[in-house]
């Protein structure tokens, strides 16, 4: 028992020391950026510290931060908020199947949702698949709390200090999020469906912005990632018949 | 009283909650698909070009500085960048240094 819960501690660190990581350092810049943005749009700094804990997903506080400022009532934030929340579902539900055993109980999948955002779903997806699955769900406690709390930590010490960074400064740092996840996502994809549907939100993200920039994520989403499926499963019923036929 | 706490009671409700419960309903959904399943094929082939789809809108809408600069140099840096990623191993490193590298030079040379 002793030497159970002594590994399962061991994995919870291991998981932790994931923050010593080009990815997790990337985003530390970005919520230095968040702070920034949030001093210049009227929050207390105990007001952004409590944001970026309880919502953990850089877009959404963006886009709570922009609606409170503009006067917007609580209703219409919600609306806001959630609509660009809605992609947590596809992620939460990509990586559940891999982190939990058919013994981890839901009440623990449902707080260890809450720090899934994309730097630690990029994680998940890149190092899960080495981890022995019963120590996954610690595994990944260890870094997505790690995260979360070195995150908000980072809003409550930058809080007004960054914005004094100079604008090239912000700026190159502001490049390095998406080309980090360009090559990260690309590096991990294992099946042809999810290059498919890499291509297809690359493709699709800008388009649809200049259609329909309220729901230009959800649509690109959902129909890209639906083309790349339907794409990928003609390829495989294909190569499965040609499989056949050499028979 | 409630006026002092009202921006907290706004970020719980319209940050905390509106966030939230689609995290819970991907743990609720997430249960119910097996590993090598059919129907996770799709679920990940939709996270992925959602998540593409928010990173593609930043280097193409970009916020602050980086909204003065010419599209054709974000682009250029991230695709040229990306071209030798692929060609050079996929390696993660050069993947992020390549096309920084590209956007300082070209920042040089525009004269930022």
């Amino acid at each position: 028992m002793s030497r159970v819960s002594g590994s399962a501690l061991s994995w919870f660190f291991t998981g932790m020391r994931g923050m010593i990581s080009l990815p997790a350092l990337i985003l530390m810049t970005s919520i230095v950026g968040f702070s920034a943005f949030a001093l210049e749009s009227g929050l207390t700094r105990a007001e952004a510290v409590f944001m970026s804990f309880a919502i953990w997903a850089l877009p959404a506080q963006v886009i709570l931060v922009g609606t409170m400022a503009s006067g917007a009532n609580i209703a219409a934030c919600f609306l806001a908020v959630t609509l660009s929340s809605i992609r947590m579902t596809p992620m939460v539900a990509s990586v559940i199947p891999e982190i939990r055993t058919r013994r981890t109980p839901t009440w623990a999948l449902l707080i260890l949702s809450h720090f899934i955002a994309i730097t630690s779903w990029v994680f998940a997806i890149t190092t899960l698949r080495n981890v022995p699955r019963e120590y996954r769900a610690i595994y990944f406690a260890g870094f997505g709390v790690t995260l979360t709390t070195c995150g908000t930590l980072v809003v409550a010490t930058f809080y007004g200090i960054a914005s004094s960074f100079p604008p090239v400064v912000a700026g190159v740092l502001f490049f390095l999020t998406p080309v980090y996840f360009n090559a990260s996502i690309w590096a991990s994809a294992r099946q042809p469906v999810v290059k498919l549907a890499f291509v297809m939100g690359v493709v699709l993200g800008p388009l649809l912005a200049l259609v329909t920039p309220e729901f230009d994520v959800l649509y690109a989403g959902i129909g890209g990632g639906t083309i790349a499926y339907l794409i990928d499963r003609i390829r495989r019923k294909k190569k499965r018949c040609g499989a056949g036929g050499m028979r | 009283m409630i006026e002092d706490y009202w921006t907290f009671i706004v970020i719980a409700v319209a940050g905390f909650l509106a966030t939230d419960i689609w995290r819970w309903l991907g743990v609720v959904a997430g249960n119910r698909l097996n590993e090598e399943s059919e129907a996770l094929y799709w679920v990940r082939a939709v996270a992925t070009a959602l998540v593409m789809a928010v990173t593609a809108k930043l280097i193409v809408f970009p916020n602050g500085m980086l909204a003065d600069t010419p599209l054709w140099l974000r682009l250029g840096a991230a695709g040229i960048g990306f071209a030798v990623f692929l060609v050079t191993g996929r390696k993660v490193a050069v993947g992020v240094a390549m096309p920084m590298g590209l956007l300082i030079a070209g920042l040089w040379w525009i004269g930022v």
